[in-house]
């Protein structure tokens, strides 16, 4: 090896190395915390008591509020990948006029939706339409404010899609339909995946609208909702629980993301590489 | 195929998403609802439990016994009040919402004049007057609850501030262990006594935006009335005046001669590290309510527990300035503050919702939610007089502080003007002169105001 | 090279009207259906409140107190009093710094770099570096502020307890710096695995013979690896500079503070609309930054396309 080689590995190694420390140092206290019978903000060797975990079983919303999580995110990342994909496949394929302009636009609008002003539009319509209440309504919500984005990449993806297949089936006599579904569909999986665990993890997030569409049953609430409770009366964050729950909460993103990478793979483009 | 399944899969989980619905009552059932900013297992368990395990129980049985057939849900929020008031807002002004609902005492002004609370008699009728239990309310207390001379609410209890201090660090700085001091300048002496022994941090008085209305209720507003001030008087709030430039002044003497951590009231979670740092003895002198004495140190169930509390801390009142040069000529002065429990204006069961909202906060109801270590100062005084008997600190504020304390004006406007004063204070601390800050006080007032002519100065 | 990563508002190549990119047959009203229920969606709940959102900028509506009952519409009072305001000068300063240093610099230097490094990698190591990179990405923001806060505190930090600096303030004494590396390690993820695919479609026989003529790893950079992903940076820096432009994540760390130091415009909004109630100052201030993103994204069409 030459020495340039070697001093090249020795700089690949150390960035590979501070990058890995950058990404996992936060990470250390959601690992120790849990685990202390009084957690600070500092990290420290856990005690390994299992008090925390028994005190979060115990809670009366702690569980139902992660399948909540579920049923939102699931619901959501559902129809976001379902109608993004057929949207962004219509787009990219058939040229509407206008259509470049109409993305840009409403990823623009999508900016105003996740702010903070925009909730008592949204509440109100979510009221107007009977929605409030209802897991429905948050998922509809949720779904149309990830969409412009969603599209957007989808479509980004689409257009580097080799598209001799689609002629080819279309030679054969298949229906469009047909198409997208045996055609592009395997081809873009691993597109659809990545949008699937991103949308997730926004709604995995999201606070404010669950909090304000499910007026009057806590039961509804996603554990987004529920991690906010853990403070007491004058604000100060209860670390025990909410360590503990923090990880409980963190956990099936992160096996939801390992399912989906195992399965689909996880990246942003086709399944064919040119 | 593939997509049929998934397809098939949304289907599912959306007809399992619209299942969350509620369905309406049925029948001669009268249905009502409470909800109050409490979760069990979280923010005000021990509220969320006394609605859940008591209040309804026994509501339902008493009506039950009555002939009626009623049936109580309690909706728990436990967030930031300020979210839950954009939710009770959004609610209310949906004509939603529960029928009976706690508000902090100063959003009383807003939600009255948008429509969203009424007086208690338009609501229930002349029985929420006549009510037994006013007559056991003190008249100041009753005065939280009041808006434009009538009566929005039930007071939900008080509280007071008061200084608390380590003895064990005030011994080691020759102070007494029952310090109280009788003008601002002894306060400053015992602070620099303290530094000079050592302590890290002599004095915690709450300033800054970061710790937020703790900053005004624990921090300006007890130093205003101290300077014999008020942020609003007869309609007209207080500028740039002598009191608040005299308050101010407190702070640059504390910040800047190093008695005070000025990166303490800078810091998002400063207040809790303030708690912390007191319950490790490493605060001597804290300014604080009497949450602080039965939430944060207490040595059973506090965020911030000291086990020695009741040997260790000692309290004192909040003196004036100089004495007789406080509020209303008073040698001491405080700041009190309150819940308040309120009905629905768009309950389908206003009798019914102000019997509830009056059982909660009958004499028995309230012994039954204090028990067990749950102490805190109610609204009642034949109450007060048993409960508070076992809790030294809160027995003092009951006697001693609130006979002398003071309320924030319950109008619209006084959340935006308590952020001004905040961030008065966050400029004293971080340098600025008292008269500059005190002077951009008055500018933002203005703003707020809605010109000088609402402006005394 | 029709089937070449191209942005996607690429002007149409001269031979476009004897190549139709409708392999599959769709036509228009075919297509229309397949877009039908996203837009229907979009339409209702987003276009529809966004649209409200806007004519609630020209009222004084408030959550509370008199102007909710009664709003009145003022115009664009709203707006010319926030652009007179020094606090929201200040804020757009901040955020223009928060999204240069996080999004444009952070994210993309490091995703990109960490997309190169491991760009003819396989194996456990590739795995583990952006498994702990995606990580980061989506754990939900609740849990990661409390992180960020135990990682910089100043009594107790770990970041403090490694560099053996017991008491330094991160967060108060280089607050917008510590926001910009939060919203770096945050962010990083999106950026990464868009420039892992788009080096995936570099041709390597292109990469081969600028090595073979003696180009420097920079040179190869520029000339052979920057023409093929020119549409991934432009879809790259569309979507993080407008995510990171409307992130209210950093609030969880410092609340806006130290005195404003950290209070970006999302941050602002949420002050005025939630904390403070001014629904009507927070939709104008919305709508402000939607400008202020529709100017950024023209920027960058311009800049990105010119030379394609």
């Amino acid at each position: 090896m030459s020495p340039r080689r070697v001093l090249g590995r020795i700089g690949f190694y150390t960035l590979i190395a501070v990058v890995l420390a950058f990404f996992s140092v936060p990470l250390l206290w959601l690992a120790t915390a849990p685990f202390t019978s009084d957690p600070t903000y500092e990290v420290s060797l856990p005690d390994f008591t299992l008090a925390n975990f028994r005190a979060i079983l115990e809670h009366p919303y702690a569980l139902g509020s992660l399948y909540n999580s579920l049923i939102l995110a699931v619901g959501t990342a559902l129809l976001v990948v379902l109608f993004a994909a057929l949207a962004a496949y219509a787009l990219s394929r058939v040229r509407i006029p206008g259509r470049d302009g109409l993305l840009y636009a409403l990823l623009l609008l999508s900016s105003i939706i996740t702010g903070t002003a925009a909730m008592v539009p949204i509440y109100q319509l979510a009221v107007e339409l009977n929605l409030i209440d209802t897991h429905l309504g948050v998922i509809l919500i949720l779904t149309g404010g990830l969409l412009p984005a969603a599209i957007f990449m989808l479509k980004d993806f689409m257009d580097t899609t080799p598209k001799s297949y689609e002629e080819s089936a279309r030679v054969f006599g298949a229906s469009p339909l047909q198409i997208v579904r045996h055609v592009v569909v395997p081809l873009v999986r691993p597109g659809l995946a990545t949008i699937a665990v991103w949308a997730i993890a926004n709604v995995w997030g999201n606070f404010l609208m669950p909090y304000l569409l499910f007026s009057s049953d806590p039961e509804n609430q996603p554990a987004a909702v529920i991690i906010y409770t853990l403070y007491t009366e004058g604000g100060q964050a209860n670390l025990q629980l909410l360590s503990t729950f923090g990880l409980l909460y963190s956990v099936p993103v992160v096996l939801m993301y390992l399912f989906v990478s195992k399965k689909y793979g996880f990246r942003f483009h086709g399944g064919i590489k040119r | 195929m593939r997509l049929r399944k998934i397809s098939a899969v949304a289907v599912l989980a959306l007809s399992a998403a619209a299942c969350g619905q509620s369905s309406g009552g049925g029948g001669d059932t009268i249905e009502l609802t409470i909800t109050q900013n409490a979760i069990a297992g979280g923010k005000n368990a021990k509220g969320a439990e006394y609605i859940a395990k008591w209040v309804i129980p026994q509501f339902e049985a008493a009506q039950k016994a009555k002939g009626k057939d009623v049936k109580v849900k309690f909706i728990p929020s436990g967030v930031d009040d300020e979210q839950y008031k954009t939710k009770l807002s959004l609610d209310l002004k949906s004509g939603k919402g529960a029928d009976v609902l706690d508000i902090d005492g100063i959003w009383m002004g807003e939600f009255a004049e948008a429509g969203y609370i009424k007086p208690l008699a338009e609501v229930a009728g002349p029985e929420a007057e006549s009510w037994d239990g006013w007559s056991q309310i003190p008249e100041a207390v009753q005065g939280l609850a009041t808006f434009s001379g009538k009566k929005y609410a039930l007071p939900v209890g008080t509280d007071g501030r008061v200084l608390y201090f380590n003895k064990t660090l005030m011994t080691k700085a020759g102070l007494p262990a029952d310090w109280q001091p009788k003008s601002w300048q002894e306060i400053i002496d015992a602070g620099t006594k303290l530094k000079a022994a050592g302590v890290p941090v002599p004095i915690q008085i709450n300033a800054g935006t970061a710790m937020g209305e703790a900053t005004s209720m624990q921090g300006v507003l007890p130093l205003l009335a101290g300077a014999g001030g008020e942020v609003q008087k007869d309609g007209k709030w207080t500028g740039a005046a002598q009191p608040l430039k005299d308050a101010l002044g407190l702070y640059q003497k504390i910040y800047s001669q190093g008695l005070g951590d000025p990166k303490l009231q800078q810091e998002a979670k400063g207040r809790d590290k303030s708690f912390a740092q007191f319950a490790e003895g490493k605060i001597g002198i804290l300014m604080e309510g009497d949450y602080f004495w039965r939430g944060v140190i207490n040595p059973t169930d506090g965020v911030a527990k000291m086990a020695d509390r009741d040997q260790t801390v000692g309290y004192a009142k909040i003196p004036a300035m100089e004495p007789g040069k406080g509020l209303r000529s008073q040698d001491f002065v405080s700041m009190s503050g309150g819940a308040l429990r309120t009905l629905n204006p768009n309950s389908k069961h206003p009798k019914e919702a102000f019997e509830l909202l009056a059982f909660t906060l009958s004499a028995e109801g309230l012994k039954e939610e204090t028990k067990n270590g749950n102490v805190r100062i109610t609204p009642r005084t034949d109450v007060n007089k048993e409960i508070l008997a076992g809790d030294p600190l809160l027995a003092y504020i009951s006697e001693e502080v609130l006979p002398l304390t003071a309320y924030r004006p319950p109008v619209a406007l006084y959340p935006q003007v308590s952020t001004a004063l905040q961030e008065a204070t966050a400029a004293v601390v971080s340098g600025k002169t008292p008269d500059e800050a005190a002077a951009e006080y008055q500018k933002k007032l203005e703003g707020i105001a809605g010109g000088a002519g609402n402006i005394a100065s | 090279m029709a089937l070449a990563t191209s942005p996607p508002e690429a002007p149409a190549p001269p031979d476009r009207k004897t190549y139709s990119s409708d392999a599959a047959g769709l036509g228009r009203v075919r297509a229309s259906v397949f877009a039908a229920p996203a837009l229907l969606l979009i339409a209702v709940f987003l276009v529809f409140p966004a649209l409200w959102v806007l004519y609630l900028s020209i009222t004084n509506y408030r959550l509370s107190g008199v102007e909710a009952r009664d709003p009145q519409v003022v115009g664009l009072d709203n707006f010319f009093n926030a652009l007179v305001s020094g606090k929201f000068w200040n804020s757009t300063w901040l955020t223009v710094e928060f999204v240069l240093g996080s999004a444009v610099i952070g994210q993309v230097v490091l995703g990109f770099t960490i997309a190169w490094l491991m760009r003819d990698r396989t194996g456990p190591l590739k795995r583990l570096v952006e498994g702990l990179v995606i990580l980061a990405w989506i754990l939900p923001s609740a849990v990661v502020s409390f992180l960020w806060v135990a990682l910089l505190d100043r009594d107790g930090g770990t970041l403090n307890l490694l560099l053996g600096i017991p008491g330094f303030a991160w967060l108060l004494d280089y607050p917008m710096l510590s926001i910009i590396v939060f919203n770096t390690w945050r962010g990083t993820a999106f950026s990464m695995m868009l420039y892992g695919a788009a080096l995936g479609n570099v041709p390597p026989s292109h990469l081969e013979s600028a090595r073979l003529a003696g180009a420097s790893g920079w040179q190869q950079l520029r000339d052979v690896v920057f023409p093929h992903i020119r549409g991934h940076i432009l879809t790259n820096l569309l979507l993080i500079s407008l995510w990171t432009f409307n992130d209210f994540t950093p609030f969880m760390l410092t609340a806006g503070g130290p005195d404003g130091k950290t209070e970006i415009l999302a941050v602002y909004v949420y002050k005025e609309a939630l904390i403070g109630g001014n629904l009507g100052v927070g939709a104008a201030i919305s709508a402000i930054i939607l400008l202020i993103n529709l100017v950024v994204a023209v920027f960058y069409l311009r800049l990105l396309r010119r030379k394609s």
